[in-house]
């Protein structure tokens, strides 16, 4: 269990994060989604306590993360790939996580294997390629065996079959019972992974939501129809809540009706009807939609001036 | 693959399976601190430098004076730490050394991990500073001894031998390993203040090379007053033999070294505590 108060933190006079509040609850995956600067990393080293906040607090299971006696077996974190020793190898690097806790040398095997580097955890981590360096990570946040895991970006890296590795690790985690938090600027991931979603931009709380009610208010489900006798149909369709737009001769996009509907009502007016589809907005737009005003960096299209103008 | 930890109800299997219950202790941070420092190419390198620079360094000056005893010798080189002059040497690999162990951390991002295991920080910067002074007493003390020995074996044979037990001879071969020791304590806490490599190189070198030398040209009685409390100097006041009568006293000598120490290494765990890690 995670829980914010007022979250903000101030780098001289920019914000990162600002006033943010939530709560992630154990047992399922929360998704901690936004726009590359959004403040999620900020927020994610707050928790475990590498930056202080400007105010406000957070804790973990209660408490803040440095009151804990066993801090690793509270929060196992994957901040960045590059927090390991590039000279050390992988095991040696477990080795001395595990030692200041005293959690045993048998962990340290377990999460080797657990991760998958078996056959490397004698390298150096130095020559890790960036997979490999994720599932370091990933070694390093499961080796106190923790009650809260928090993963930032973790599938950045990784190809399919350990992205798929890593959805089904995060669902299992979650399933015994773990506080899983797991940020990612991939709306298609997060869809597929978490059933929770805490969505950030510009440092601000924007939704705090199950995955499932921000993809149905995501999809301003529209319907769109042809038909030869469009301006009747749509005289027809028109009323309280429902708009009817149409961008070429023969076309609608109905919303606040269903296809169903849209059907019926045609037919009993012996309307020919072309075409009668659903469409829905797909996830990366919904996402832009709602952060669109929150995206640190974004690239700008110069207006064209030239012989036309 | 996740069966692995499916059996393991969170919170519940690993506390206390392995008999002592898992928690953070001041010890455990020592022995993983000393895996860290162990775990490295570079610490084993740079420490057997350090000890063969002390002896080969010795064999050498031992040579040469003994063979030069008759003429153009300075009194200085006749003494009893004249055959540890590798210190000079040394010093500046031990104290990048001392560097190097905190300030890899920062550079490889290791530091993120580092203080996400200890949140409470300051027992990392102890239990480096014990792992790293423990390392440099027991070989380095040692590697001054050989030294000594390696020179004497020489001078002997010319007739020249101090023993050990000639005035000052113990107390100066000591003193060069517990200096070395000391400089590379510095290293270590200019590694936490300054949070790079090449700054906390730079910064070494300026303490111990750099400023002694500019304060030397520098007008002023104060200024030379000055200058015999800096590292350097009141480290060589700690290991030398000969004292100019301005000179700080062996045991003052250490005593202002060690101020030095304890100062910068009280400065790192401020600023420790306070930044952003």
């Amino acid at each position: 269990m995670i829980e914010a108060h007022g979250l903000t933190k101030k780098y001289g006079d920019k914000t990162a994060v600002a006033d943010l509040s939530f709560t992630v609850r154990p047992g399922v995956v929360t998704g901690f989604l936004g726009p590359n600067g959004a403040g999620k990393s900020t927020t994610m080293r707050m928790i475990i306590g590498l930056d202080a906040p400007t105010s406000g607090t957070v804790t973990v299971n209660g408490k803040r993360y440095a009151q804990h006696r066993a801090p690793l077996h509270e929060v196992g974190a994957l901040l960045e790939a590059r927090a390991i020793h590039t000279g050390r190898s992988a095991r040696n690097h477990l080795l001395a996580m595990a030692a200041t806790t005293g959690i045993g040398r048998r962990r340290v095997d377990e999460v080797i294997d657990l991760v998958g580097l078996h056959e490397v955890a004698d390298r150096r981590a130095g020559q890790f390629s960036l997979g490999m360096g994720q599932r370091l990570g990933i070694a390093n946040a499961l080796l106190g065996d923790p009650a809260t895991v928090m993963l930032d970006e973790p599938v950045n890296g990784l190809d399919p079959e350990g992205i798929l590795w890593i959805r089904n690790l995060l669902k299992g985690l979650a399933s015994e019972g773990r506080t899983v938090f797991v940020s990612s600027h991939l709306m298609s991931e997060m869809a597929l992974t978490a059933e929770h979603l805490i969505v950030v931009g510009r440092g601000r709380l924007i939704r705090d939501v199950s995955t499932r009610e921000f993809i149905a208010s995501a999809s301003a489900n529209s319907v769109r129809v042809r038909s030869p006798q469009a301006s009747q149909l749509r005289d027809l369709l028109l009323g309280a809540d429902i708009t009817v737009s149409s961008s070429a001769t023969g076309e609608l996009a109905v919303t606040g009706l269903t296809t169903d509907e849209i059907g019926r009502r045609a037919a009993s007016a012996g309307i020919t009807l072309l075409e009668l589809s659903p469409v829905q907005a797909s996830l990366e737009e919904a996402f832009m939609e709602l952060t669109g005003d929150a995206v640190e960096y974004r690239t700008v299209t110069e207006p064209k001036t030239g012989i036309a103008a | 693959m996740s069966t692995v930890i499916n059996d393991r109800a969170p919170g519940a299997a690993s506390r206390g399976s392995s008999g002592s219950e898992i928690h953070i202790t001041f010890p455990r941070v020592v022995a993983s601190e000393w895996i860290k420092f162990r775990t490295l190419r570079s610490s084993r390198i740079v420490l057997v430098a350090a000890i063969v620079a002390m002896i080969a360094i010795g064999s050498l000056i031992g040579y040469n004076t003994g063979a030069h005893w008759g003429g153009g010798l300075d009194p200085e080189d006749r003494v009893a730490s004249a055959p540890l002059q590798g210190l000079y040497l040394a010093q500046l690999l031990i104290g990048v050394l001392g560097v190097l162990f905190v300030s890899g951390e920062y550079t490889t991002g290791m530091i993120r991990s580092t203080l996400a295991a200890v949140p409470t920080r300051l027992p990392v910067l102890g239990a480096k500073a014990v792992v790293y002074s423990a390392v440099t007493l027991v070989t380095l003390v040692p590697a001054s001894f050989a030294a000594f020995f390696a020179a004497q074996s020489f001078l002997r044979h010319y007739g020249h031998g101090t023993a050990l037990s000639a005035p000052t001879a113990l107390r100066v071969v000591i003193a060069t390993g517990v200096y070395l020791t000391l400089v590379g304590l510095l290293g270590s806490a200019l590694g936490w203040i300054v949070r790079s490599t090449p700054g906390g190189i730079s910064s070494l070198v300026a303490l111990l090379l750099v400023v002694p030398v500019l304060l030397r040209v520098l007008p002023g009685q104060w200024v030379q007053d000055a200058a015999k409390y800096l590292p350097s100097e009141a480290g060589a006041s700690f290991y030398g033999t000969l004292h100019d009568a301005t000179a700080l006293s062996p045991g003052g000598g250490l005593l202002v070294l060690a101020l030095w120490v304890v100062a910068a290494l009280v400065l790192a765990a401020v600023l420790l505590r306070r930044r952003d890690g």
